[in-house]
């Protein structure tokens, strides 16, 4: 008997690692794609060739100044928002929870909106500035979401917290526009493509920028994977098993707005990641955090790379915002989940 | 052998005896008839107002004469005539139509959150818009607001759909979440569309939400079908008040609950498209209206509806009003304006739980 649990343990695991490898492999094949994608053709060997020291000083230019940037960011804005939607989803214990939908991303546009409207003239001398004040956004969001579907004796009702999360979006939206009015046409156009979901930041200045918020939140979750585990199995359950709940889900709160809020800052207005990295995970490799949270983390990176593939290559020369791809994806994969839900 | 007996017969008629007074449902006559002349004088006097403000105070007695006495050689009676009144009609009846279209979206479904901007019709119908800029640029307006239609029911189509597909049902929070995904793909979609084509311009309007550029031509096309549409409401009202008790009395009580679902859908479908492609997409109307006017004046729709259209009209009016006058010259979107109040008060039911809510 043992030991038969101890095998299933063992397939389990190594079903986990197959499936990883089969998303390094399919980032990758992506990765390759998206370079060779954009207004200026190059060939797989042209970009191979160029990547190991052999192109021409325009192929690097393209390549290492304009596109990789670019890649990068969205590998890592995908796995940030799609751990952020794991660890909400688990902590509310709600399949349909995402940063997006639950109005963090707005609270953390909000801010950045702010800033640009003030002071407009420094928007590239700010990178650095800007994630930090996309955190605070995202925060006041959380914390407004949290006091409002909190109830005493019952703790936080998941439900409730959807909706909410649906009206403080809704809220926050409509002061951004009142806020639009304020700025000069080109301060408006960056702000629209801002809030569409355009990937903005596309110099190596916004990888350094974006980094250490991941360096930091990142390892911390996956570090939490078992408390999340017992988290999941209800609050009475934890208890017994001597968590100290509301600690915990605070702190793993905090790290999820950390890393919506800085992704955001950076991608724009990208909803739907945080909720189908988590759901493809979960199918493939069950709700264990050790494995969800490092597989979630290579979906939403290879959805948000392979959208902004999309969004480059559909309507050449038209760049079709990330997050109209991601949505137009996404939309449809919540409704079904909706549909399926039996809330 | 299915012949039954006296009693039960008898006993099934007592039932449904009792039912129908139990029909007897809270309604104040007094309070609504206060709210509808109250409402109309006050409406009458804001639109009367909204045409004297602006970026040329005109004064009320040149606006009274403006519309009764006009003269085409006086300026201001040409702004009046052809910039202001387009306008604050428009608002009128855009408000009218947002406040109805949710009265009976509430009372039909018995969904305290039902509201055309929450259910996905604003999002269907302004993506229909923005294909219409795109791909038949000179379209007339009659056949923007066709399409508008059609883009509302898809719209609000896919999230009943959705939502009745679902093991659950039709729950409130359910068709909520449907809405809010729903819209987030049209508005995606919109917005692709608007970047491809390059009609930004033209699709800025619908996203903010504003009257600014109404004109008579609009009006004339608008007026027939919202008047029409409401007076089907009104006829519709005896019947959604019974279906707001639940379709097992309504059907009891000898309702076709299917029949009166489809005229509904109808009149809201009508309704939501033509204020949006009159006004752009505003939310909340819809939500807040019904709610307050079922605080003021009780549940029975017969008197609801007709109160919802003049609150609505008031509220959008004098939104428009406030939207001119806050930061003149610009003009603050009246879907911003709104939904400062109307955020609020969507949290508020979504906090105080209701309804299984």
């Amino acid at each position: 008997m043992g030991s038969m649990i101890h095998q299933a343990e063992r397939r389990k695991r190594s079903q986990g690692i197959f499936v990883v490898g089969i998303f390094i492999i399919l980032i990758i094949v992506a990765f390759i794609i998206s370079m060779n994608t954009g207004f200026i053709r190059l060939s797989p060997i042209e970009v191979f060739s160029t990547l190991f020291g052999g192109g021409t000083a325009q192929q690097e230019l393209i390549l290492f100044e304009f596109r990789l940037p670019r890649i990068v960011i969205s590998i890592l804005i995908g796995a940030g928002l799609a751990v952020s939607g794991c660890v909400l989803q688990g902590l509310s214990r709600n399949a349909l929870a995402d940063p997006g939908i639950l109005g963090i991303n707005a609270g953390a546009g909000l801010m950045v909106m702010l800033y640009v409207s003030f002071y407009s003239s420094s928007v590239s001398g700010s990178v650095f500035l800007l994630p930090m004040l996309a955190l605070i956004g995202a925060a006041a969001a959380a914390v407004l979401i949290y006091v409002l579907s909190y109830k005493k004796g019952e703790g936080l009702i998941p439900t409730r917290m959807l909706l909410v999360g649906i009206g403080v979006a809704a809220g926050i939206s409509a002061a951004m526009i009142v806020l639009t009015l304020r700025l000069r046409p080109e301060e408006y156009q960056f702000v629209a493509s801002w809030l569409a979901g355009r990937i903005w930041g596309t110099s190596w200045k916004f990888v350094l920028a974006l980094l250490p918020w991941l360096v930091l939140f990142l390892p911390f979750v996956f570090y939490k994977a078992k408390v999340m585990n017992v988290l999941n199995m209800g609050d009475q359950t934890a208890t017994g098993l001597g968590t100290s709940i509301e600690r915990e889900r605070l702190l793993l709160l905090a790290a999820a707005v950390g890393l919506a809020g800085s992704c955001v800052a950076v991608s724009g207005g990208i909803g739907f990641v945080g909720l189908i990295g988590p759901h493809l995970a979960r199918r493939l490799v069950g709700p264990k955090h050790q494995i969800l949270l490092p597989v979630s983390a290579l979906a939403g990176a290879l959805l948000v790379l392979v959208a902004d593939t999309i969004g480059r290559w559909i309507l050449q020369p038209t760049d079709i915002p990330t997050g109209v791809v991601v949505a137009v994806i996404g939309a449809p994969y919540f409704l079904y989940l909706l549909s399926k839900s039996k809330m | 052998m299915c012949i039954r007996k006296k009693g039960d017969v008898l006993q099934d008629v007592q039932k449904e005896i009792n039912t129908a007074k139990k029909i007897k449902v809270r309604s104040r006559p007094l309070a609504a008839s206060l709210i509808l002349i109250g409402g109309v004088i006050l409406l009458l006097f804001g639109m009367a107002l909204a045409i004297a403000i602006g970026a040329k105070d005109i004064a009320l007695p040149d606006v009274w004469n403006a519309v009764f006495h006009f003269d085409p050689n006086l300026t201001e009676h040409q702004i009046i005539r052809e910039l202001r009144m387009p306008r604050v009609i428009g608002a009128a009846i855009v408000g009218a139509a947002f406040a109805v279209a949710g009265a009976i979206m509430q009372g039909m479904t018995r969904n305290p959150l039902a509201d055309t901007g929450l259910l996905g019709l604003n999002a269907g119908a302004g993506f229909a818009l923005a294909i219409c800029f795109a791909f038949f640029p000179g379209m007339s307006f009659l056949g923007l607001m066709l399409y508008s239609f059609v883009g509302a029911g898809a719209g609000v189509g896919i999230v009943y759909g959705i939502g009745s597909r679902s093991k659950g049902g039709l729950t409130p929070i359910r068709l909520v979440l449907a809405g809010a995904a729903v819209s987030a793909l049209f508005t995606a979609l919109s917005e692709g569309v608007a970047l491809y084509f390059k009609i930004g311009q033209d699709l800025a309007f619908w996203y903010a939400g504003g009257v600014a550029g109404t004109q008579w031509v609009q009006i004339q096309i608008v007026l027939p079908a919202v008047v029409i549409a409401l007076l089907g409401a009104f006829a519709l009202s005896r019947s959604i008040t019974l279906l707001s008790l639940g379709d097992d009395i309504a059907t009891g009580l000898g309702q076709r609950t299917g029949l009166i679902r489809l005229f509904g859908v109808l009149i809201v479908l009508v309704l939501a498209g033509t204020a949006v492609s009159i006004v752009g997409s505003v939310g909340f109307v819809g939500l807040i209206i019904p709610h307050l006017t079922r605080k003021l004046v009780g549940v029975d729709y017969r008197w609801i509806i007709p109160c919802s259209a003049v609150l609505g009209s008031l509220l959008i009016v004098f939104a428009d009003l406030a939207a001119r006058t806050i930061n003149p010259p610009q003009e603050t979107p009246i879907g911003a304006l709104v939904a400062l109040i109307g955020v609020p008060f969507f949290l508020y039911l979504a906090v105080k739980e209701r309804r299984s809510l």
